[in-house]
């Protein structure tokens, strides 16, 4: 059965508040989930002071800030800072997006950063995306062929390649997800638009051999049909991709084999 | 806790082969259902408040008859399968299948329940 509530160790409690940066005119206040599976305490919320004249504008910046000078127990992930490696996918405000490429301009008062929602957390901002890289391999994220191996290359016309624009974007951050409803009742079985708009990239790939291999793998009421068109997995996505056509083109070919 | 390795999880017992007959179904019902309901809904309409002889006298015409015969198969077609997703989404197990079993039951009694009424007014 679906669960509305938090089960009672999950419950959030206030937490620490750490004092304000000395001389700092521009501050601004972030509340930060924390937690840490080692003390067996519940998670919190800690709220922290940020010099904004000392700190870069992306809420990505503000992180490094605290747990460069603030609190070194800080946890959470990030690479790039500039929206490729998909790592900082945290929520942000109520909104999954990646931190290093949302501006604290574009949030009205305090910042409030939680994890990703309805994953498990490992620690703090980082949540167990195991189950979600699987999937993502369940669907085979690769070049599919029979035809033996051309000696140079697969070609691919212009056109077919303008296909993929909009799809060979996603760097797999979970923000589309874990914002979708069917995908918090149902991840054990549901796919999710992370992994059917991966699904649907090889699918129409003009050098991909086994469409229907790949189509018969998503034929069933829960891996595919789970997704009711809710649309928060394209509201949400911070690279601006649209996870939810590439669902409903999926279903278009799904009838077109049967009518 | 299951020692699964987490491709064994995500793939589970694989893809039932099912699903675009249902998806394809509540596509055309849909659009079937919202170009007979209105013409339901103004046929019956007026005569909603009329007396007996008069509700009697409408639904012996065959086309009153068989709208309303459409929209009870039909609509109640609908209603099952669209409500059967809504079961799967919120719950597990035994409560599921028998959720479901109840539906079923229900949609098609209820069906059965109409069509018998209809039956009954127009012979």
């Amino acid at each position: 059965m679906v669960q509305f509530t938090l089960p009672k160790n999950s419950k959030i409690r206030t937490g620490k508040t750490w004092p304000k940066p000395a001389g700092g005119k521009n501050v601004r206040k972030f509340q930060i989930y924390r937690w840490n599976p080692d003390d067996g305490e519940n998670p919190r919320v800690d709220t922290y002071f940020v010099d904004m004249d000392d700190c870069g504008p992306m809420v990505l910046d503000a992180l490094i800030y605290i747990k460069n000078k603030i609190d070194p127990t800080l946890t959470f992930r990030r690479s790039c800072r500039e929206g490729i490696c998909g790592s900082c996918a945290m929520n942000i405000d109520g909104i999954n997006t990646l931190a290093c490429i949302y501006g604290m301009d574009e949030i009205k008062g305090d910042v409030k950063i939680y994890p990703l929602p309805h994953l498990s957390v490992v620690k703090d901002l980082i949540p167990d995306l195991t189950h979600f890289y699987a999937q993502h391999e369940s669907i085979m994220p690769w070049l599919e062929t029979k035809t033996p191996a051309p000696q140079k290359e697969w070609k691919q016309s212009i056109e077919d390649r303008e296909k993929l624009d909009g799809l060979y974007e996603c760097v797999m951050c979970a923000c589309c997800s874990t914002s979708c409803p069917s995908y918090w009742w149902n991840s054990d079985r549901y796919l999710g638009p992370a992994s059917l708009l991966h699904a649907y990239r090889w699918i129409i790939d003009s050098r991909d051999e086994a469409t229907g291999e790949r189509l018969d793998d998503l034929e069933d009421p829960f891996k595919l049909y789970r997704c009711h068109t809710i649309m928060n997995c394209t509201k949400t996505c911070p690279k601006g991709l649209n996870p939810a056509k590439a669902i409903a083109e999926i279903k278009k070919k799904m009838v077109d084999r049967v009518v | 806790m299951r020692y699964l390795t987490a491709r064994k999880r995500a793939e589970g017992k694989g893809a039932s082969g099912t699903g675009t007959e249902h998806h394809w179904y509540m596509q055309l019902s849909a659009v079937g259902l919202a170009l007979i309901v209105p013409t339901f809904l103004y046929v019956i309409g007026n005569a909603l408040g009329s007396s007996y002889e008069v509700v009697v006298e409408t639904f012996s015409r065959p086309v009153p008859v068989l709208l309303t015969g459409l929209v009870v198969v039909f609509g109640l077609q609908h209603f099952r399968k669209g409500a059967k997703i809504m079961i799967e989404d919120y719950t597990r197990g035994v409560t599921r299948k028998a959720l479901i079993i109840f539906l079923v039951v229900f949609t098609y009694g209820l069906t059965a329940t109409a069509l018998y009424a209809l039956a009954k007014l127009a012979l």
